[in-house]
């Protein structure tokens, strides 16, 4: 219920998102050129609801009975959601076409899944975390397997579905714990009893159950199993998605959950993070390079980085949260960006995707090249890039937490990884074309890599204020 | 022994049972059947856990809806005429290690939380606190958020399921 104006202004986001839901369910019903208009109505919802919650940051507060927290790092991931999920849209527009998924109710069921992000980003209780992990992965489940005619994306999407449900059953499992030691399912009572319970076997099994449920979620290492698969499988622009606005969703949830948690002394949960980022780091970077089609290849760069991003939970401080907060915003727009130059030079019926047809770029395409360049250079950390500032404000946590033997492994991995992200810029400028396809014009797609490339040397430019705006939040 | 004890005792026998029954039958049907058995004697036990709200949704949805989905299922496939699949080897270890985690785990919560302690404390307040009334309240107020986001989890499931099976792809 809502009690006061206040209220209804915090909770705008969610508001503007769910009308457009129901709106564009109206708009497919009963229009026949539903296809053509709901690409761009998502676009407008998504901006609204997105620049919204940026321009309302600073406005912090507790809603709906204590449920929802708006506000401070849940609206910078709502914008980092909506702005991912809008530049995917753009990307749809000329691309599903080509992929045989032209209808309508696909943009429905992105703009569901953008709901159930927001819903985990801004928890302040263990149930609408569950529900909007639920809200998410449901409609992910459908986009993966969109189109029916394709096997490999029948394939994606039921192995999405299995292994994903596995990992909500792990979630679930892990609340029900918290729940039976904590006798709450609010964060703020969980968090707070946290030093008495340290010692508890049944809530500490439960937060570890809770972990290894969303280490599923962000792809990382002993949990990775469906992510070649998913991303090769699916449409591009979706694998897009899944990689950034998933990624960013779960971890959303576990700072929610678990972040004051991180900033106390007891901090148990360290070993197994260490763990599992240094196996996702370095098996990530290394199987990367064996890679010859490029979908998989970013599948694997993105376990990678999941690895590096969890350095950032192992630390337990608030430099290691805002880290994360600014790596995942850094890797939303890049990635997107590789994901979308993908998508334009992928021909019809999931052609030109091994590394080959990258090769002489340069000369069919010079501005795609120089897009894609930066990108890469922007994933593998290069200085000058928002790439760089995300692993440096990583490590740099992890150096603080005590734990610089981790950030010595991550400079390392990041030193291999950089071998299979320049290898495709040397493809694109110093080989000669050897498939003569041409690369079909899509200006809204363009429009999408254009406004990502911007965003990365935004956040390239200008870190610094980003990361004080983040840590002002946290202290 | 009290009525409650005994009922207990009933509901929870005929639950056991039917569960080893259901797993142990080679047809479906036979082991559906047996599902329902068991989820209803389920129902039974939460109307002594004075959640008598759950106990009605129980029957309705599980031993009701959900089992005929099943039997639909089992009836269109015609699992029947299907060749066992060969076992697959070490499965059946597996499962035992699983099962014997949850058992050792429930054993050991249920085992500390001292049985009995907290029984019969306020039984009016626990039988009020297991109506529709005061369900539908915690849902419109206190939980409104989930719940609405629930509604739109339902949206997504439709959508999803309409278009992967009703679109017609060229």
């Amino acid at each position: 219920m809502l009690y006061s104006i206040e209220e209804f202004y915090s909770i705008l986001p969610f508001i503007i998102l769910s009308t457009g839901i129901l709106i564009s369910v109206l708009i497919e019903m009963y229009s026949s050129k539903s296809e053509k208009i709901l690409p761009w109505f998502s676009i407008i919802i998504f901006s609204a609801a997105g620049f919204y919650s940026l321009l309302t940051v600073n406005s912090m507060s507790v809603i709906m009975q204590g449920m929802l927290q708006t506000g401070g790092i849940p609206n910078i991931f709502h914008f980092v959601f909506n702005f991912g999920a809008a530049i995917t849209c753009l990307l749809s527009v000329d691309y599903i076409k080509k992929y045989g998924a032209f209808f309508g109710e696909y943009y429905i069921l992105i703009q569901i899944s953008v709901l159930g992000m927001m819903c985990m980003a801004g928890a302040k209780d263990l149930f609408m975390i569950f529900i909007g992990l639920e809200v998410m992965s449901v409609s992910f489940y459908a986009l993966a397997g969109m189109n029916r005619k394709r096997l490999n994306a029948n394939e994606a999407s039921l192995k999405y579905f299995l292994l994903g449900a596995f990992a909500t059953g792990f979630v679930v499992y892990g609340i029900a714990l918290i729940y039976g030691a904590a006798h709450s399912t609010s964060i703020d009572v969980i968090t707070a009893s946290f030093p008495a319970m340290s010692g508890n076997v049944i809530f500490l099994a439960g937060v570890l159950l809770f972990l290894i449920g969303f280490s599923f979620k962000i792809a990382a290492f002993p949990f990775h199993m469906w992510v070649p698969d998913v991303y090769q499988g699916s449409a591009t622009t979706i694998a897009g998605l899944f990689s950034t606005g998933g990624k960013a969703a779960a971890f959303s949830a576990i700072i929610a959950s678990l972040a004051p948690l991180f900033a106390g002394s007891v901090h148990v949960f360290m070993p197994y993070l260490a763990v599992i980022s240094v196996l996702s780091m370095l098996f990530g970077s290394i199987v990367a390079i064996s890679q010859n089609n490029i979908k998989r290849m970013l599948a694997y760069s993105s376990i990678a980085h999941a690895g590096y991003m969890i350095i950032g939970l192992a630390a337990g401080n608030h430099a290691g949260i805002a880290g994360i907060v600014f790596y995942l915003t850094a890797y939303t727009f890049m990635n997107l960006g590789a994901f979308g130059i993908v998508s334009l030079i992928e021909g019809n019926g999931e052609t030109n995707l091994d590394l080959n047809s990258y090769a002489g770029l340069s000369e069919k395409n010079p501005m795609l090249a120089l897009l894609l360049s930066v990108f890469m250079f922007a994933l593998a950390g290069l200085p000058p890039f928002a790439g760089f500032f995300g692993k440096y404000y990583v490590f740099i946590s992890a150096v603080k937490g005590n734990i610089t033997w981790l950030a010595i492994v991550g400079v390392i991995s990041s030193a291999i990884s950089v071998y299979f992200y320049i290898r495709i810029v040397v493809l694109m400028y110093f080989r000669d074309s050897q498939s003569g396809f041409t690369i079909k014009n899509s200006s809204a797609g363009m429009l999408a890599v254009i406004i990502s490339f911007m965003l990365v040397i935004l956040l390239g430019i200008i870190p610094g204020s980003v990361i004080n705006l983040i840590s002002s939040f946290l202290n | 022994m009290s009525l409650e004890l005994f009922l207990f005792l009933v509901f929870a026998a005929v639950a056991a049972v039917s569960g080893i029954l259901m797993i142990t039958r080679s047809e479906v049907v036979m082991a559906a059947l047996f599902l329902i058995l068991n989820l209803a004697s389920l129902a039974g036990l939460y109307l002594l856990l004075n959640a008598q709200f759950i106990a009605v949704v129980q029957v309705i949805v599980y031993a009701g809806a959900i089992m005929v989905l099943f039997l639909f299922v089992i009836m269109l496939l015609r699992p029947e005429h299907e060749k066992i699949v060969t076992k697959i080897s070490g499965i059946r270890t597996f499962a035992f290690i699983i099962a014997a985690l949850v058992f050792v785990q429930l054993a050991y919560v249920i085992l500390k939380s001292h049985p009995g302690s907290a029984l019969n404390s306020d039984v009016t307040a626990s039988v009020n606190a297991g109506t529709v009334e005061s369900i539908g309240t915690e849902l419109y107020t206190n939980y409104i958020l989930p719940f609405e986001a629930a509604g739109f989890l339902l949206l997504a499931a439709t959508i999803g399921a309409v278009v992967l099976a009703k679109r017609k792809f060229e």
